[in-house]
């Protein structure tokens, strides 16, 4: 509680104070930091970040759901569940520099494809959305599998057997038996990978350049290059908030399944 | 009879070199309750899994009204499963599980409510429609589950177990509902259990299962009266066994004796002289009295009285003979000998009417 509830209302306090490069923070109090995240500039990023941290989700999803089926099937679940665990011994921030080896002008995956003739000359996929979106994916994927994994391992498969007895194509099986008794997985895969997505500051500062900004950034940049604290408070509440609403959802949506 | 329902022509399933079904051959008959008797691990539930189409047979044919669905997943095939586990939809309410088998159909809402209704009606669970699964007991799910499967009126209903997590009390009753639906219906049940005495009280015809093997199919008085061996004979209710020898026969009888007592039996026309024989004898089958309450002795073993088990309705004694062998029996209160009153280790005499045992061929 202690950890959890004075650090929240420290930041709580420092967002409606102004900016003092002395003391980081300083009276009076005052709205300007909350009125600032609706400026047009603030907005933008808002938007761009949570795009791309919809469509890392999405992705993620799109592998993960297929690949935890896999799993769940598998006879080599615990190789392949430590598989997906080992690397993240290594820090993130070095996985995802070792992405740049991968994708710069003349890295392993341009190499690879002038190497069997797909293209005659290599992409710029570095410092593109696609990098940043690449590098999201990458290090997020895990927090959509792992939930997704234990939800589907309590699934009872004689519950598909039940539909085929009773006339089920494989579409109906999947969509009116399978997907409603995982969805509570995908939403706390969902739940777990779209907020980290918009604030992992590291991934675009490495991957994406100069070009892109995403809320995460704007954040490290408000707090450490500007040294708006009261700023960069105002816009982690605003990321709080948006948590705390997605929460509420997803146990509204939790409770309507158990009744 | 009529044409078969269901056709079950030499089939054999296996699982690499295990083989769990060993050349079936079986019918099944319009409105008829047939149930599929054996102990755990003898096929019976492999066999319905290949009737319902979750598995195919190794070799043989199964055909479904004259057309053999070999090859038919179970959506296409005409017969519904009562699972064990029920396996009902958690996610669904009452009304949407019972409903599933319409909804694939993609039949018109009011249509759905109807018989989604009516289903529920039959198995007297009216207005339980909008509850979860997770509300229901045990009773309930599976009425769900009953519900669920005949919703189509299928030709065939398949049941695998369906009593058996279900307490005593509760599995009479719906032994008793689940025969009167059958009726109400008339439509024809495929019914697993291992537990014989559900069988006997509720089956047309009772098909005894014994490593992947048919032993006997036969109505209930059939396979309990006249069993074809000593298996059907032990799995079907209790009985006493003598291994007996053939010492004499004629016509009507077989010589023999039991306890170095001279004995004779009905001569089935089977044996011959010195051939060594089986002889089986139900517990009810047996009478035991007390030494002051017979005369004549003649054809009787005597015994002790070693165990009273009072049960309600009956008593249940076991008796030692002279050779150590524990002889089991069951004494019924009636006008007779209201008391039934018996001692430990008193000395009794016992016999069955010539006539009641049966006997079948030696089995090593």
């Amino acid at each position: 509680m202690l950890f959890c509830f004075v650090p929240l209302a420290m930041v709580v306090v420092a967002s409606f104070l102004s900016k003092d490069s002395n003391h980081l923070v300083s009276l009076p109090f005052t709205l300007t930091n909350y009125a600032e995240l609706f400026s047009p500039l603030f907005a933008k990023v808002f938007i761009r970040s949570l795009l791309i941290a919809l469509f890392t989700t999405l992705c993620c999803l799109l592998i993960a759901y297929p690949f935890s089926y896999l799993l769940t099937k598998s006879k080599h679940q615990s190789v392949l569940l430590i598989l997906i665990i080992i690397p993240f011994w290594t820090s993130s921030l070095v996985r995802t520099y070792s992405l740049i080896a991968i994708l710069k002008f003349n890295g392993i995956l341009n190499t690879l494809l002038l190497k069997i003739h797909v293209i005659d000359h290599p992409l710029s996929l570095l410092y593109s959305n696609f990098a940043v979106l690449t590098g999201l994916v990458y290090n997020l994927l895990p927090f959509m599998i792992l939930p997704i994994f234990t939800n589907m391992e309590r699934f009872d498969f004689r519950l598909i057997e039940a539909a085929k007895d009773l006339g089920a194509s494989r579409l109906a099986i999947f969509f009116r038996v399978f997907l409603p008794n995982t969805a509570g997985g995908i939403i706390s895969g969902c739940l777990l990978v779209l907020l980290p997505a918009m604030t992992l500051f590291y991934i675009p500062n490495v991957l994406g350049g100069a070009r892109s900004i995403l809320l995460g950034n704007m954040i490290q940049n408000q707090f450490l290059v500007l040294e708006n604290w009261p700023q960069g408070a105002a816009t982690s509440l605003l990321l709080t908030v948006l948590l705390f609403i997605l929460l509420f959802f997803f146990r509204r949506y939790n409770r309507e399944i158990v009744h | 009879m009529s044409e078969p329902l269901i056709a079950i022509n030499q089939v054999y399933k296996s699982y690499g070199a295990a083989s769990i079904l060993n050349n079936i051959s079986l019918a099944v008959y319009p409105g008829e309750f047939l149930t599929l008797l054996g102990p755990s691990g003898c096929g019976k539930t492999t066999l319905l899994r290949l009737i319902s189409g979750f598995e195919q047979p190794t070799a043989g044919e199964i055909y479904i009204n004259g057309q053999c669905v070999n090859h038919l997943p179970p959506q296409k095939r005409d017969v519904h499963t009562v699972f064990q586990s029920y396996a009902l939809f958690p996610h669904l309410s009452v009304f949407e599980n019972v409903a599933f088998a319409l909804r694939c159909k993609k039949i018109a809402n009011h249509v759905v409510k109807q018989q989604v209704d009516d289903a529920l009606k039959l198995v007297q669970l009216d207005n339980f429609g909008a509850r979860s699964i997770k509300q229901l007991s045990g009773g309930q799910q599976q009425r769900v589950a009953i519900a669920r499967a005949i919703i189509n009126r299928p030709q065939v209903l398949l049941l695998d177990e369906p009593l058996s997590s279900l307490d005593y009390r509760l599995r009479k009753a719906m032994q008793y509902e689940l025969k009167q639906l059958q009726k109400t219906l008339n439509m024809t049940f495929v019914f697993v259990t291992h537990d014989q005495e559900e069988a006997l009280s509720m089956s047309d015809r009772i098909v005894i299962f014994n490593h992947g093997q048919i032993e006997q199919i036969g109505t209930p008085r059939e396979v309990y009266e006249t069993p074809k061996n000593l298996h059907v004979a032990m799995f079907i209710g209790e009985a006493n066994m003598f291994d007996i020898e053939v010492q004499a026969m004629d016509e009507q009888f077989i010589h023999t004796e039991i306890e170095s007592i001279p004995l004779q039996c009905h001569n089935p026309g089977q044996y011959q002289l010195g051939e060594k024989v089986h002889l089986i004898v139900r517990p009810e089958d047996i009478r035991v009295w007390g030494e002051s309450e017979v005369d004549d002795t003649n054809g009787m073993l005597p015994g002790k009285i070693v165990d009273i088990i009072y049960k309600g309705s009956t008593v249940d004694l076991k008796v030692k003979l002279p050779s150590g062998m524990l002889l089991n029996a069951s004494e019924f209160f009636d006008e007779d000998d209201d008391t039934l009153e018996y001692a430990l280790n008193e000395n009794v005499w016992v016999h069955w009417i010539t006539g009641w045992e049966v006997l079948l061929p030696y089995e090593s």
